[in-house]
């Protein structure tokens, strides 16, 4: 299954170099065959490559982000590779490997191939953050995130390592089978958590490993960031949930503890600071790492309704916060980058259609209903209230309440100012467009109609544990 | 049921959104075309939504016209509308003052009107569904997509500190709704939890009885279940109303919004919130609601008190306006958790009442705005000379306001008074206060701006009232006479509806104090001696339909 996914994107990326844009167009229909094959999986539990490897309804979910991500991203970055001199064949490449660093992160069921998922993921995206070699700022997100991200990814192997002494396997469900309830207090395999808990708390910039990230999303060409924000992330809490519910539900208690204190610092540090920013592109960092808050909400609730939350919650996220990162490149013609929050002054009487997408993209973002947002924030506070964290829930709303007036700076740029004199024309590509088109009808039928969507993460968890 | 086999509610929500379509689809340039669209579409909500009382059966407290189809079903949500007494007339307002904001922005707004009128008809949807949701996830949603508009058409089109008037009335709105939200979800998931059915329909939730055993002591308070679950709703709604320490936001929304925002905001937007109150609080959660009545008592009374005196010291008419409401809205939750039947059909009344009297003074404002582009009171003075119709007009709103006997005011407050007196005589006597500085305050602010001599050479030649600007006040003011000199229509169609809802804040005390029959009709013959034409009539809590209420109110 996997196999079919890899061979096609290996080819893609085979394929000729100094390529233009047919080549973008041709990852795209990777990425469409690779998701017929997957839908051709649906419901579908399969062991592979001597029980390495796990196609089951919960990384089918997560694959499917991956692959609708994926694919917008690529519409996204087709003119707007060239507009910044950057028309690459690897470019394509990479994100297509990242992509499937990710399938492969979800389908492991054991520590190894899990890390190799993650180290190719992150190693594509190191190179993608520097891909605008001219921008020192480029540079820079790259090294940061290269260090940090080795830094971390040593943490984790090192967690990796200790479980592995611990138990003598790498198999997530051999791990769970050995622990015990009297194991379950040996102080080696609870630093073996905290050192796991950092590593992933690194991967997916829950604070405090978030430093690394709004420069990175600030550097990098606009469609990694993008990438970072809808599917790295995503990625990163599918191996978290598998890794915590499936080999180390001994110790639930404890780390359920730890996600809490992390996900309400997350939450809270991601929104207070997003207030001050004024490129939108760090703002959007911060916002995701809020966002990143919201899902550990998910985590903490554990059982069903939670993971099923998250499941759901990243596949809106990613849709609504792609929405956003393609206004952003939409926005940037010639000079103006569209990474300022003022670059969207006006741009509701420049562009009313463009203004009213972004609006309902930030509304949604925001928790506002009918968006998909709500949808998602619902099910999630849900979650927490159903547990009985009512004191998560409470923070976390009022979290989203902070949360508003961040995004609407931008809305009060786009409706309540003036329209600057020098007001350039928006020329959207049509691939922009449909990725535009996409995402946006995402957010609204998702709010609208959730229903399929929420049987779909539904059933998506079941066969977890 | 549905008398009319037909979802009337609906067409009605969804018809301005029609609107916005074909508004959307003129050119910029055709602004004639887009006022007259915006202006059909409201009347034509407002003539479908005259059919609702003629149908409107007022011998049941059930829901009528109700639409129920499945939406999201492994959640439990349905997209459920209904209306019964309590929203009967809010939905009129609606409507009506849909139709008066259209009107009213005729001239005064010249800028990016496309724009206006969209979120115009937007808000229209969004607050008749509001009244029409009789599922919490609906609501929730309607909820929310109400404050968008607005805070659009205060952030564009209003006057100076619009930017910072827009977000505070956002952020206060969305903070009370997000925690409202988890309220809501506190009883979704216990309703699940105690019954297995997991559902937000608001008439299925209420036949459950939540818990009120303390569960958790903060500040030498102990709190139940259901205590928490009130405070959650009480906070998204009484930041809507807005109640005593939650008011902050209301003056400057007001004083920065557009004409036709004010309007819709004083007249429709606040009775939101207490709208909530007792569509939500009161039955969903009686023993809370009884336990809670001497905080909103006290809350009230300092609302309707300090609202009142702070009217004194305002330089500016639209704020002065802006906090009278404050006092008056204070009046109507005093009523209403005075938990009898006048005081809670006083409050309904007066809902409609401060909705058609607060927004035709937004409006008189509005039209001075128009020509002076001041509201200073001190820039005005002696203005009946210039402009007698206006005066006279002003004069009589003035009167609906203060509660003067003929006009609509009075009813209101005569009915919420002796609900209070019944209940405690030192809240009344409070209250009565509100109602002198209310005299005060609006009698001084008419002699400021209305008589003396015409001092201010740019007033002496202010045109008076042209005829478009009579078709807003003139519609009001008939409604407050009609409301004022004959209201039994209008009461006796809420009547089953309050008895009602009373009946399930009173299920242990109507068992337990036989007395309170005897006490009500005494009131009752109370108001028939008054010669008042309210038809009061039986106020002992029905006991027939109240029980089946929800179950037989599907379709």
């Amino acid at each position: 299954m996997g196999l079919v996914a890899m061979v096609i994107l290996m080819l893609d990326f085979i394929a000729p170099k100094g390529g233009r844009d047919w080549l973008g167009y041709l990852s795209i229909l990777g990425v469409l065959a690779t998701f017929t094959t997957l839908m051709g999986q649906r419901g579908a539990t399969q062991l592979a490559f001597s029980g390495q490897y796990l196609s089951d309804p919960f990384a089918f979910f997560f694959k499917i982000v991956f692959l609708v991500s994926a694919a917008l991203i690529l519409l996204m970055s087709i003119g707007h590779l060239k507009s910044e001199g950057i028309d690459k064949g690897e470019f394509y490449g990479l994100i297509l490997f990242a992509t499937l660093g990710m399938m492969l992160m979800v389908s492991a069921v054991d520590l190894l191939i899990l890390y190799i998922g993650l180290e190719t993921m992150s190693i594509s995206i190191y190179i993608l953050a520097g891909f605008l070699k001219r921008e020192r700022r480029s540079g820079e997100a790259a090294l940061k995130y290269l260090l940090m991200g080795g830094f971390s990814s040593a943490i984790m192997l090192y967690g990796i390592v200790m479980l592995y002494g611990l138990t003598g396997t790498i198999g997530l469900r051999e791990i769970a089978s050995t622990l015990s309830a009297d194991t379950a207090s040996n102080p080696a395999l609870i630093l073996a958590m905290v050192m796991l808990v950092a590593g992933f708390g690194f991967k997916i910039a829950a604070v405090p490993f978030h430093m690394y990230i709004p420069d990175v999303y600030e550097g990098a060409p606009t469609p990694v960031a993008a990438l970072l924000a809808a599917a790295s992330e995503a990625a990163g809490l599918a191996i978290l949930l598998r890794v915590f519910l499936v080999a180390i539900p001994e110790l639930q208690d404890r780390w359920t503890l730890l996600f809490y204190a992390l996900s309400l610092l997350t939450m809270t540090v991601g929104n207070v600071v997003a207030i001050a920013q004024s490129n939108i592109k760090r703002m959007l960092a911060y916002s995701s790492i809020a966002h990143i808050g919201y899902l550990l909400i998910g985590v903490v609730a554990g059982r069903e309704l939670g993971i099923s939350a998250i499941l759901l919650y990243t596949l809106i996220y990613a849709l609504m916060t792609l929405g956003v990162f393609a206004m952003v490149i939409l926005l940037c013609v010639g000079k103006v980058k569209g990474e300022r929050i003022d670059d969207f002054t006006g741009l509701a009487q420049r562009s009313p259609m463009a203004a009213a997408a972004m609006l309902i993209f930030l509304l949604s973002l925001a928790g506002v209903p009918p968006t998909a947002g709500f949808v998602g924030k619902l099910y999630l506070f849900g979650a927490a209230i159903e547990q009985g964290y009512i004191w998560l829930a409470v923070i976390a709303v009022i979290n989203s309440a902070i949360s508003v007036f961040y995004y609407m700076k931008v809305v009060v740029a786009m409706y309540m100012r003036d329209l600057p004199p020098q007001g350039l024309t928006l020329s959207a590509s049509r691939p922009l467009r449909v990725a535009l088109f996409v995402t946006l009808a995402g957010t609204i039928a998702i709010g609208i109609y959730p229903g399929p969507f929420l049987e779909l993460a539904r059933a998506s968890v079941a066969g977890l544990w | 049921m549905n008398v009319l086999q037909f979802p009337i509610l609906s067409l009605m929500t969804y018809l301005p959104l029609v609107g916005v379509f074909f508004i959307s689809l003129l050119p910029k340039e055709c602004k004639g075309g887009v006022r007259w669209t915006a202006l059909a579409f409201t009347i034509a909500d407002l003539l479908v939504s005259l059919w609702i009382p003629v149908y409107f059966d007022q011998t049941t407290a059930q829901m009528q016209f109700v639409e129920k189809v499945s939406w999201i079903p492994s959640l439990g949500v349905t997209y459920f509308f209904g209306l019964d007494g309590i929203s009967l007339w809010l939905v009129l307002l609606t409507t009506f003052l849909s139709v008066i904001a259209v009107i009213c922005s005729w001239e005064s707004v010249s800028m990016r009107l496309k724009e206006y009128y969209a979120f115009i008809l937007m808000l229209e949807t969004g607050m008749l569904g509001v009244f029409f949701s009789l599922d919490f996830f609906l609501f929730y949603i309607f909820w929310e997509v109400m404050l968008v508009p607005m805070y659009f058409l205060i952030g564009i089109w209003g006057s100076d500190r619009r930017l910072y008037s827009a977000i505070k009335f956002f952020l206060y709105t969305l903070f009370g709704g997000v925690i409202m939200l988890l309220g809501i979800l506190a009883v979704y998931f216990y309703h699940g939890a105690q019954t297995g059915v997991y559902t937000f329909d608001i008439l299925d939730l209420m036949k459950l009885s939540y818990p009120s055993t303390p569960i958790l002591t903060l500040l030498g308070f102990s709190f139940s279940f259901q205590d928490l679950v009130w405070l959650a709703f009480f906070l998204g709604f009484a930041i809507k109303v807005p109640m005593f320490p939650f008011h902050t936001w209301l003056p400057d929304a007001h004083t920065d919004a557009p004409t036709a925002g004010s309007v819709i905001l004083a007249g429709v937007l606040l009775k939101m919130g207490t709208y909530g109150f007792i569509r939500i609080n009161l039955p969903l959660l009686p023993e809370s609601t009884q336990h809670f009545v001497p905080m909103i008592m006290i809350l009230s009374i300092i609302a309707i008190i300090y609202g009142a005196l702070v009217c004194m010291v305002q330089t500016d008419m639209k704020r002065l306006i802006a906090y009278s409401s404050v006092s008056h809205m204070g009046f109507i939750v005093l009523g209403m958790f005075a938990l009898n039947p006048q005081g809670v059909q006083g409050s309904i009344i007066q809902m409609v009442n401060h909705g058609l009297s607060t927004g035709a003074l937004f409006l008189i404002v509005g039209l001075i705005y128009d020509r002076r582009h001041t509201r200073q009171i001190s820039e005005f003075g002696g203005l009946s000379k210039q402009m007698p119709v206006y005066a006279t007009l002003f004069a009589i709103i003035m009167f609906s306001s203060m509660g003067l006997p003929g006009l609509n005011g009075f009813i209101g407050e005569f009915l919420i008074l002796i609900g209070a007196f019944k209940e405690n005589y030192v809240w009344a006597a409070f209250a009565v206060t509100g109602i002198v500085l209310g005299a005060a305050y609006m009698l001084w602010l008419y002699q400021r701006t209305m008589f003396g001599a015409l001092e201010n050479p740019k007033n002496a030649d202010l045109p008076d009232l042209s005829f478009r600007e009579l078709t807003t006040l003139v519609p009001i003011i008939v409604m407050c006479f009609w409301i004022g000199l004959y209201p039994s229509p209008f009461l006796s169609r809420t009547e089953a509806s309050v008895n009602y809802i009373l009946a399930r804040v009173h299920k242990q005390q109507a068992v337990a104090e036989p007395a309170l029959s005897d006490s009500t009709q005494l009131a009752t013959g109370h108001i028939e001696a008054c010669a008042k034409p309210c038809q009061s009539g039986p106020v002992l809590p029905v006991k027939g339909p109240a029980l089946d209420h929800a179950g037989a109110s599907r379709d």
